[in-house]
């Protein structure tokens, strides 16, 4: 039942990202200044944050739907659907580890240098 | 050992809504859940309703909500259920009394998936034969005994009630996988329109409900692939 139900809430997720990104890269349309103006949003080290959950949301989305995929179409999937849901959720963190350490490292500058030039996000 | 009951009650000629009552009860850690339930029926609120009859877990009347999930009162030991037990109606039925479930709709769906043999050649005027094979191939599904614990856990028929459920798709998997039987293309017609196998977001929650361990999502998926593949596949 959670296999389904993070499924469920990460897809709603996955969405509500596509709404805002079609609004960040429509700033296009309004010039390079404007985009490039509406883009430093993603720096601030709270939706950095967002963007750590995305990240979860789309991994776990993805391998998860492999798993579903097997569970349909391999004959023992749903013998091997609790193993596979243990392997989703290695999966899931092995990826977001690394993902995630790209995501903060320059939100995490204040801590170990000289201010960064968005230190003031 | 002392245990407190929680039992989620309504008679609808007196409440107007559920409400919930508790029990404190002396049981026997090898008690059975039933038990308490009539020790509570017996000797201390006649009132209390619900639906028992073999107690030994093979005519599926006593399937209700234990502790957030299905089980049969019957099969359920006092000594797993901890200190103090929460007994419900099953979700996605409509409550009658107190326990007691309107279990209608349950059947008029299984009966729609024709769970009985079709022929269309002349009777063979012997036994129809089959193989061990064969028969192995249907076993999990003649083990149900329409309890409809699984079709109770299943959020698609919470949130869809006109699906036709877990427990129909694992009898017309019986049929469907019989090597006697003729009507199954018939019965994956009838499985394969919106309401059929399809709102299966296979969840698993019927696999853990079952009392009779039926690995019920599986079947619904064998069903799935026969829909897909144009009829059963060889197991």
């Amino acid at each position: 039942m959670w296999s389904w139900l993070f499924h469920r809430i990460s897809g709603l997720g996955i969405l509500l990202f596509l709404f805002i990104h079609i609004v960040d890269v429509s700033m296009l349309s309004f010039g390079p200044d404007v985009y490039n103006q509406s883009v430093t949003l993603f720096d601030y080290w709270i939706v950095r944050l967002l963007s750590l959950s995305l990240v979860v949301a789309v991994l776990y989305h993805a391998f998860n739907g492999v798993r579903i995929m097997a569970i349909d179409f391999w004959r023992k999937g749903s013998r091997y659907q609790r193993a596979m849901f243990g392997a989703v959720l290695v999966l899931t963190l092995v990826v977001f580890i690394p993902v995630a350490y790209i995501i903060m490292l320059p939100a995490l500058h204040w801590l170990t240098q000289m201010p960064h030039s968005t230190a003031g996000h | 050992m002392n245990i407190l009951v929680r039992i989620k009650r309504y008679d609808p000629e007196r409440d107007a809504k559920p409400y919930w009552d508790e029990f404190r009860v002396d049981v026997e850690p090898i008690d059975r859940l039933l038990d308490t339930l009539n020790t509570i029926k017996w000797t201390m609120d006649g009132t209390l309703t619900y639906r028992r009859s073999c107690a030994h877990g093979v005519c599926g009347s006593d399937a209700m909500r234990i502790n957030g999930r299905n089980r049969l009162a019957c099969k359920v030991l006092m000594r797993d259920v901890g200190k103090k037990v929460t007994i419900e109606p099953m979700l996605g039925y409509s409550v009658i009394k107190d326990l007691v479930i309107d279990m209608d709709r349950f059947f008029d769906k299984y009966r729609s998936i024709k769970p009985y043999l079709i022929t269309h050649d002349n009777e063979p005027g012997t036994e129809r034969l089959q193989s061990p094979e064969q028969r192995a191939i249907y076993d999990e599904g003649t083990k149900c005994i329409l309890c409809g614990a699984c079709t109770g856990s299943c959020p698609s028929i919470w949130g869809n009630p006109d699906w036709v459920g877990p427990a129909s798709i694992v009898n017309a998997h019986r049929f469907i996988f019989d090597s006697r039987d003729q009507g199954g293309a018939e019965r994956l017609n009838l499985l394969s329109n919106k309401d059929g196998v399809w709102r299966c977001r296979t969840i698993f929650n019927c696999a853990d409900a079952c009392p009779r361990n039926i690995p019920v999502t599986d079947l619904i998926e064998q069903v799935k692939r026969a829909i897909v593949y144009g009829g059963p596949e060889e197991a």
